[in-house]
């Protein structure tokens, strides 16, 4: 166990491979308990949602949801966060917990002249996801809708192991797989029942440990390594979140418009062609430099891709697939090459 | 926990196989299963000079890096080829085929300092889990 964002959370249960492999190849549950959770509900939640965050909630389906980001008036990322639209006027927003308390601050100050109410129930919500090729197959039995009519990045309220549970299907590994919103109280019921009823198929529990490596082979930032406040969507590659189409204004839009065409650096994907693995804050190089141009923001060695991989932020001309980079580990030089993200994708 | 009689541990979990003046260094079997999944180890060139209770390599596991120290002074004779690639030799046989390197001991003083394989056991039980 270690002390995460407040949290005491498990690095690994049986062993981070082993953890990683099995979500990979069958399924892993994970407790997010951790995860903010925060309901903006009211006439006015689409549009205040529409002023708060970079993207377009409002257009969002009910039953929808898709992943956003929430920036400063400078453009630069408070959080990065998944948007649920649970009903015509009702959303859930999940934060990171490391930011569950400055968005919901943050959100209430955007709500101001909007009708529309926040209710930060972090602190009285468990989220367990159940991620992996055979997630859908384990949960089946344990809820009251058929998972085949459940699109990618949808959630909806129903039950699950007969306690009422917001079902999404979302997650943070590069696999198909589902989270389940439950009370506080409901948590322990809905992970001992899966896990017991997942045993026979291969769902093992997984730690922090394989939550890190299986996002970094599915390409994911993660806020603090990535994504930070000296950062925009632009430079992080996620561009593509930021709607200016929307109508009327938006936190950070003045900014972000100027930054769309003015990135400082450019987040790219690394493979290292020499022994060694790159960690977090490894000095990053141009070949044959003397002064480092960035650094390392994630690295591991990739149990599913058996090399090296890294994320690191370079210079804008630099993004080039193919790219040679070095990397100082301790006191060599490794060669890089920039490869695309998502390292891994898979396979249906 | 497998703790073999014929060799000298270290505090940071090192042991040290001495056969006259040279000597067989890696890390113990409590080390390997706490490190985890080894994939990446990094060892001196032969004729680099290992000083006691400094570092001579890093093992390094998916989500760790940690530092192999020296349970004794002296000169790399020879290093375990094999086990920079195949790192998981470590955690397999971390007394048999995934031992580091071999050195010629330069101070006969440093193996009176290491302790026994009870002395190890006492310590390992005495750390927190």
């Amino acid at each position: 166990m270690i002390p995460f964002a407040g949290w005491d959370m498990p690095v690994q249960y049986r062993g981070l491979v082993e953890e990683h492999n099995a979500v990979r190849s069958a399924a892993g549950l994970f407790d997010l308990s951790h995860m903010g959770e925060i309901f903006v509900t009211g006439p006015d939640a689409a549009a205040a949602l529409d002023y708060a965050l970079v993207t377009a909630p409002g257009k969002l389906a009910v039953g929808r949801a898709h992943y956003s980001m929430i920036v400063d008036a400078n453009g630069g990322v408070l959080d990065d966060l998944i948007v649920y639209r649970l009903g015509d006027t009702r959303y859930m927003v999940v934060p990171n917990a490391s930011n569950a308390a400055t968005v919901s601050s943050a959100l209430k100050e955007r709500l101001a002249g909007f009708d529309a109410v926040l209710d930060d129930a972090s602190m009285r919500t468990s989220l367990v996801a159940i991620q992996g090729p055979r997630a859908a197959e384990i949960l089946q039995p344990f809820v009251d809708v058929d998972l085949t009519t459940i699109k990618y990045y949808s959630g909806t309220q129903t039950t699950a192991c007969g306690v009422p549970a917001i079902l999404a299907r979302t997650g943070y590994t590069g696999e198909d797989g589902f989270e389940l919103f439950v009370a506080w109280d409901d948590a322990v019921r809905v992970w001992d029942t899966l896990l017991e009823a997942g045993a026979s198929r291969g769902l093992v529990p997984a730690g922090l440990g394989a939550r890190d490596t299986l996002r970094l082979e599915a390409g994911m930032p993660l806020y603090g390594n990535e994504l930070n406040r000296e950062t925009t969507p632009f430079e992080a590659g996620l561009g593509r979140l930021v709607s200016f189409a929307k109508p009327g204004d938006f936190v950070g839009r003045t900014a972000l418009e100027h930054a769309k065409d003015h990135p400082r650096k450019a987040l790219v994907g690394l493979k290292l062609n020499d022994r060694g693995i790159a960690r977090i804050g490894y000095p990053v190089y141009l070949p044959a430099a003397t002064d480092a141009c960035g650094s390392i923001t994630s690295g591991t060695s990739s149990p599913t891709l058996g090399h090296a991989i890294a994320m690191s932020y370079v210079p804008v001309d630099r993004t080039a697939i193919g790219g040679e980079i070095e990397v100082g580990i301790r006191d060599q030089r490794a060669s890089a090459q920039v490869v695309p993200m998502p390292f891994y994708k898979r396979s249906t | 926990m497998d703790i073999p009689d014929n060799l000298k541990y270290s505090s940071e979990h090192e042991w040290i196989a001495p056969t006259g003046k040279t000597a067989k260094i890696g890390v113990t079997g409590y080390a390997a299963e706490h490190i985890g999944d080894i994939v990446f180890v990094e060892l001196p060139k032969v004729g680099t000079a290992v000083t006691a209770g400094s570092s001579f390599g890093v093992i390094e596991a998916v989500k760790s890096v940690s530092e192999l120290f020296a349970p004794a002074s002296g000169k790399v004779t020879a290093i375990n080829e094999r086990v920079t690639k195949e790192p998981e030799l470590v955690t397999a046989s971390p007394y048999g085929d995934g031992w580091l390197i071999e050195i010629e001991m330069s101070n006969d003083g440093d193996l009176s300092k290491l302790k026994d394989a009870a002395g190890y056991r006492d310590f390992i039980a005495s750390l927190p889990e």
